[in-house]
Parts: C-alpha cells; structure tokens; sequence
C-alpha cells in the first residue's frame, strides 16, 4: 500500500497565522494538506502561483497558503482569478471554494469559466452546506436534510458540481472524497498539471453544521458516510446517486481561453507591423 | 441662409439602414477638420434595429456647442413618412425643408403659411435608382441639396470629408450623387428667382 | 506644440484617454448607453497589446479589473445605471482593499430600467453611497469632449496615486454624442502610476500605516506574496478584530482624500465674482445652463454666474462656498430630483432654488433662462 508523501508542509504555510479557525475534525485541514503535498510535488514556483478563495471556510485557505493571495467576496474568486489570468496569462492560478460559494451565488461565473476553459484550477470543497454561516441549504444539501432554513427537511434539488461542469465545457473535471487522502492527492495533482479549466470536487465533512443536524454529530462518523455515498463505478452512481469518483473529464486538446486571446494579440500586431512595413 | 450667427441646425430623418448618418458625419468632419470649426451631431439612441424612425441633429458652429439639441432647425430632411412626422416639430421660421415626395406624403397643409420657409420636394430614391442603381446614393443626393442650401461648409472640402469617409471604389459615384444633389438644389433655387 | 483634432463621442474619448494613459486590462459587459466603450477597448487593447474581456455579468467583470490591477495593470471598467448598481459589491471591495480602478457609470434616466437610452444625473448619490459601509470614494463628472479626455486621465492619475478606485460619471447625453476633440500632444500628457515598495518582500507590509496614508502596493507574482482580503486587515493585510486597527483603517482610508483635497479637488467657476444669481449645475446639464448664463448677462444684463464642480466626490465645499459669498439667489440645475441640491444646501445653509428634470430630456437653455428671469421680474416688481 502507498503511503502518503512525507512533505514539511510548514514551508508552505505562514505558520504565524495558525492554528486554522477550522472546527477540530473538519475535512478543510485535510484538504488543505493535500494541496500542500500536490504543490510540493508539482513544484509550482511559487512566486508565480496566487491562491483565490471567496467566502465561507473554504474561504480561510488564502489566508493560510504562502503564496500570492487574495481573498475576495462571497461567490467571485474565480471573476476575479479570470481578470488576474488575463492581466498575467503565465501565472498559476488556483481558486478555493465551496458549494455555497461556487454553485449558488458564484454558481455563474463557475459555468462561465468551464465555458472559456480558461486555465485555472478550481478545488471545490462540497460539505452539503453552508457551514461558516450555520448550515443553511446549499445547492448540494442533500433532499429532506435538516437545516436552519429546512427545518422540516430540504425539498431543495440538488446540482452535480461535475455534471454542470462538463456540461458547460470544461476540460478537466474530477471528484474525490476526502476520506482517501491518497485519491485526493491524485485529483489535485491532476487537476494543476491540466492547462485549461480544471475542477477537483473534494466532497468533505462539516459534521457541526450539517451532521448534527442528520445523524452525523462525529466527524469520523460523517467521512465514513460520504466514503458509503462514493463509488468509482459509474453505473452504481448511476443507479444509486452515489457521488462518482475519479477523473471524468480530461481533454488537453481543448483550446484554452487566456492562450488563444493572446495569439490573437499577436496576430492583431503581427498585421500592425505588416501594414506598417508595406 | 447661412445665418449671420455662423450657426447652422440640421436635422436628418428616415428610417434605419438608409444610411442617414453617413451624410451628417461627412459633414461634421469637413466642418472639423477642413474648416476649424465646432458641429456635434446626437444621433437618436435607442434599440438597434432595422427600419425604425432615425434621426441625427447636426449643430455647426464656430463657437463650442453647448447645448447639443437641435431647436431651431434651419434645414430638415426627411426621407420617411414615420420620421417626419416625429421630428419635424423643431423647424424654424427660415427652414428648408427636403423630402423624398414618394415617401412623404402627408404634410401639414400650413406648414409653410406665414413663414420664410421653403420645401424642396425631390424623389431621390427613386433618382438613385434610376441614374446609380443604388438606392443608397440617395442620402449622397440629400447631401448635396444640404450643401448647396447651406453653405456650411466650402464644396472642396465637403469633397475632402467624402474622401475621408467612403471606400477609394466607391468615391466617384459618391461624388457623383452629390454632384448631382448640389445641380438640383441650384436649378431649385433659380426657379425661385424667376418667380 | 499643437494637438491633434479628431470627431468622436464622449464613449470613444473615454476609451482613447484610457488607452493614451496606459490603460492595459478592460473587462465589462454589454449595456447602453456605454457599451460603445467596451467596443472600443476591445479593438484598442490587442494592439497595444492588453487584455479585453467580456464578463458573464457586471458583478464580474467589476471583479476582474481588480484581479488584473492586482498584477501591476491599470485597469478599467465602464457601464450603466442597472450595472452600476450590481458593481457596487466589488467596488467596495477595491475601496477596502485599496487596489486602484476605474469605473466609467454612463448615466441614464433611472430607477430600475428606467429609459436606457435617455440621459439623467441620478446616480450622484449612489456614486457616493453605493457600496456599503464608510468608504472613501473619488468621483469625476466632466461636461465636454476635451474635459471626457482630461477627467479620463485624471481618473487613472488620482486612482494609481492614492490606491482607490474613481468612477467617471458620464451620461447618454455626453457619451453618444459627436463632435470636435483636440488631444494634447504626447508630450504634454501627465501619468502617474502607483508606488511600489521600496524595501524587500519580508519586510513589505502592504498596508503599512507607517507609510503615509497611501501606502506603497506590491504587484502580485513579483516576489511579494502579501495577502489581499475584503475583511478588516491590519498592516500586513491579514485580518483583524482589533477595534483599533479597525478604526485606524477606516480613518486612514478617509484621510487620503480629506488630506489631500488640493489635488484632487477640481471644479470651475464661471463669472462668479459679480454674479448675483448663482448656478450650480455639473456634468452635460451644465452646458444649458453656461448657455442660459450667456444668454442672461448679454441680452438682459442679468449678472449670472456658475459654480460647477468637476470632482463631485469630495465635493470642492470650500470652493462653493467662495463663489457663492456675493450670490442673492443660488439655483442648482441638474437632472434628478435635487441630489446635489441637498449637498448645496448642507454646504451654504440657506435657501436654494433648483431647475430640475427626471424625464429623460435634457433641461434646455430656455428653461434655466425663464428660471433666472422669471423671478427677476417678480422682485423687480417688488421693489
């Protein structure tokens, strides 16, 4: 069995600001690691990477990363990681996000991005909830959940984060779970070695804002749960609506967003110059 | 009519896509830039389709415009029944008023009765088509007659501004039309001598 | 030396002035009566090799300026009442944040939908109030052609120098029409472009209270690695629930541009000095009443004068208040319901008249003309 790489993750965290605000148990430490172990591996320089979140826990990553980051408002990372793509077309970009910010109040600019395939990695944390405001019904609450503003059961339809995400052309699109922290380590890495518009849906635990309220008051508890409602076979998810793992999208060929308006711009010079030598 | 003050009020009507705009803009830019004067021209705004009443007052001054809306028209074209009705509501007391006779029909019987004005009844769609086959050359026609009747701005540099403005292969029959614009308004005018 | 003469709207001056400045990033979306604006900056920018982005909506394409202007970019945005108001969460954002933009509002006839392609003044206030919370905001509100062109430059200089955003208040009446520009040469063209650190990433804080009150701002992806959030922050940029920082923030932030007011502070005051009617008007509303104001002093020898403020957020007080020391009648000429008037009247402390339209029609010169004359007449008759 592999084991999970042994990386001083201290040197990729402004150790000033922790302990992390998260609650104890909370899938984001986990994450958060993982992506830690997928940019030591991959490298990335790390002046020219910049970290995006919005807001809600996912919210906290920018904060903790020591990288170029920038924490803006509810819903807009990846509007405002576009701008900073298309102002610094060789940057590394990646957006951290939730399902509150990304599917809902971000949900159009998340569908805009996958349409440009503009190259930006978005980690989507999905933990069913708005956890940072108390547990309101999110565009990926499960039905008949309980929640502050379902109290008597969410009657709320549900987005798949991947489906809407293919659908609306983006080039790379996976899911992991953050009970297998080798997977998740793969799906990140994957997802910031694509160029293009890549999502890595991390499903997490907010066991206190949503599991108490559904049976699932422990964190291990919880995490055993959604490791249960994951499968790698799509026709169980298929059949059971089990949340599909693995890499669903991968498409290099797919031309990016930021690459080809830059080669218009050159083309735009080039017949400047053409016009000007004639 | 070229009025003392140096200022003159246009107002060109049709409906979209006849190309109205083009005759305004060649004007302004002779008045601009052969002539060091001011012209601002406010086209109507609204939603861009085809066929709707349009219009663009053009204002020439040798003083910066302030006030950029047409009030007292001293020339007014109208190659739409739609749009004269609308616009022509700002002529003045000295107006010449231009309208293709085969698409403005319907005018108010008093509309020159007590007045200075003058109304040139010129079917130039009709003479676009017959002599250039082109039924846009028409607004060329219009542009013409604005310039013989106006004066605003000398015809050599009208003639710099169309250079500037229509395609190297299209100039001549541009010319052409306005040429022809400019002859009409002439023999008009002399027959108003005669009388 | 002489400049260039050209015929453009006031939309194409604005993009030509965004471009001559410096102007490397545009993002926007599609409304009127502004959209000429994008049109421009998207065939403008490729050449000089910027980026032009159409966002998905307004709030995004506010979102993405500061994103590009975060990497060293000058960058714009431009759009109308509706988009306006939809931009004003991320505006506030770049207020907090102190990360320079500009934002172009073309007014139009207001609320809601309202008339899209008819003029109005009615976002004074909201470019003012907009965004919530206590924020410092610069806003410009040229009335002619060359002004367009000069206000666009400003509005860079003043958003680069004091790291805040500036909106440049247009209307459809200035944005869609046409007439003669005379650009300055090159030469004579002021840019100023933000301030960087002078010391090195460890000890860069970008918030540094110790720096003055507009401390310099760092590019991201130069080594800097700072930190950027829309929630109260300290002086590294992280955030903070210490209410003393938090005050000093805000004051700082204030500060800026109450200490600063000679430079920015811009207005015109035409023939103030004898008047005893004094009109105070802005923007495209303006130029009907410089045209009433003529009118008045040459053919009735009404000595009428005018106050127009050209920065109207901070509005120049001082400067009101001089040119209105002789008037006996103050009339403010705008078109809204009398947002300015309630700041003329908080300045002055005393009774104002106004002329006022909210129709979508511009005020005609006639109308400012009969106002002047009309109670001339009746205190004629008084006597």
């Amino acid at each position: 069995m592999s084991k999970l790489a042994e990386v001083d993750y201290n040197q990729y965290l402004r150790v000033h600001k922790l302990p992390t605000t998260w609650c104890a148990g909370c899938g984001d430490g986990a994450i958060m690691k993982s992506l830690i172990r997928a940019l030591d591996e991959l490298q990335l320089p790390r002046d020219e990477t910049a970290i995006i979140s919005g807001i809600g826990c996912s919210g906290r990553f920018s904060g903790y990363l020591d990288y170029n980051t920038l924490h803006v408002t509810h819903g807009r990372p990846l509007a405002f990681a576009t701008g900073m793509k298309m102002a610094h077309p060789k940057g590394k970009i990646i957006v951290v996000s939730g399902d509150g910010d990304s599917l809902a109040i971000g949900g159009n600019h998340f569908i805009h991005a996958c349409r440009r395939n503009i190259d930006l990695t978005l980690i989507i944390i999905n933990n069913y909830t708005y956890g940072l405001t108390g547990g309101q019904v999110s565009p990926s609450t499960p039905l008949d959940s309980s929640s502050p503003t379902a109290p008597y059961g969410s009657i709320e339809p549900t987005f798949d984060t991947c489906k809407v995400a293919m659908a609306a052309g983006a080039s790379f699109v996976s899911r992991t779970v953050v009970a297998s922290p080798l997977h998740m380590d793969k799906m990140i890495k994957a997802g910031l070695s694509h160029s293009g518009f890549s999502v890595v849906e991390v499903m997490s635990n907010c066991h206190i804002n949503w599991g108490r309220k559904n049976e699932y008051a422990a964190a291990a508890d919880l995490i055993k749960h959604l490791k249960d409602r994951s499968t790698f076979s799509a026709e169980e998810s298929e059949a059971d609506g089990k949340h599909l793992l693995g890499i669903l999208r991968q498409d290099a060929e797919m031309k990016e967003y930021a690459t080809t308006y830059y080669q218009m711009v050159e083309a735009v010079q080039a017949k400047m110059a053409e016009k000007k030598g004639a | 009519m070229n009025n003392t003050s140096g200022r003159l009020e246009a107002r060109f009507c049709g409906v979209g896509g006849q190309g109205i705009v083009l005759g305004s803009t060649i004007l302004a830019e002779a008045a601009i830039f052969y002539e060091g004067k001011y012209a601002s021209q406010s086209p109507t705004y609204g939603s861009q389709v085809r066929g709707g009443p349009t219009k663009v007052d053009l204002i020439v001054d040798t003083q910066e415009i302030l006030y950029p809306k047409a009030t007292h028209l001293n020339f007014f074209l109208a190659i739409a029944q739609s749009s004269f009705k609308k616009y022509f509501c700002d002529i003045a007391d000295d107006c010449t008023i231009l309208i293709d006779e085969n698409l403005v029909i319907d005018l108010p019987e008093d509309i020159l009765v007590g007045t200075h004005r003058k109304l040139y009844k010129i079917p130039v769609m009709e003479m676009a088509k017959q002599e250039f086959n082109n039924n846009i050359l028409a607004n060329m026609i219009c542009l013409g007659v604005t310039q013989e009747v106006t004066q605003v701005v000398s015809t050599e540099n009208l003639l710099k501004s169309i250079q500037k403005s229509v395609p190297a292969k299209h100039y001549d029959k541009n010319v052409a039309a306005v040429q022809m614009g400019i002859e009409l308004a002439r023999s008009r005018k002399q027959q108003e001598l005669v009388v | 030396m002489p400049g260039q003469i050209y015929a453009l709207t006031g939309n194409q001056i604005v993009a030509r002035a965004a471009i001559d400045v410096g102007c490397r990033f545009y993002a926007g979306y599609p409304i009127s009566p502004s959209s000429e604006i994008a049109a421009e900056m998207a065939k403008a920018l490729p050449k000089v090799g910027g980026a032009f982005i159409q966002m998905e909506d307004e709030i995004a394409s506010m979102a993405a300026i500061i994103g590009a202007s975060l990497t060293g970019k000058k960058s714009m945005t431009a759009t109308s009442g509706p988009g306006f108001s939809l931009k004003q969460e991320n505006l506030g954002f770049a207020c907090m944040t102190e990360v320079p933009c500009v934002v172009v509002n073309v007014m139009r006839n207001g609320p809601s939908t309202g008339m899209p392609t008819f003029p109005g003044q009615g976002d004074l206030m909201q470019a003012k109030w907009g965004t919530h919370g206590d924020h410092p905001i610069i806003v410009l509100a040229p009335a002619y052609h060359r002004e367009i062109y000069d206000e666009t430059i400003r509005a860079f200089n003043l958003s680069e120098k004091y790291r805040q955003p500036v909106v440049l208040l247009s209307d459809e009446t200035l944005a869609q029409m046409s007439g003669r520009l005379e650009i300055p040469d090159k030469s004579e063209l002021i840019v100023i472009n933000r301030e960087t650190p002078k010391v090195g990433p460890k000890e860069y804080k970008p918030f540094d209270q110790s720096q003055g009150l507009v401390p310099p701002l760092a590019s991201f992806f130069e080594g800097y690695r700072f930190h950027v959030t829309g929630l109260t922050h300290d002086d590294t940029g992280f955030p903070t629930e210490n209410t003393t920082i938090a005050e000093q923030l805000l004051s700082r932030m204030r500060r800026k541009l109450t200490e600063n007011l000679d430079d920015i502070l811009k207005w015109e005051d035409y023939l103030v000095d004898d008047a005893d009617i004094l009109i105070v008007s802005l923007g495209s509303a303006s130029r009907s009443a410089l045209q009433a104001i003529n009118e008045a002093r040459e053919s009735d020898g009404i000595k009428v004068g005018m106050f127009r403020p050209i920065t109207l957020w901070p509005f120049p007080e001082e400067a009101l208040k001089k040119a209105a020391r002789n008037a006996k009648r103050i009339i403010v000429v705008e078109m809204n319901e009398g947002q300015m008037a309630l700041e003329v009247e908080r300045i002055l402390h005393r009774t104002i008249e106004t002329v006022l339209r909210y129709n979508g029609q511009m005020i005609s010169p006639d109308e400012i003309l009969n106002r002047i004359k009309s109670y001339e007449s009746c205190e004629a008759a008084k006597v």
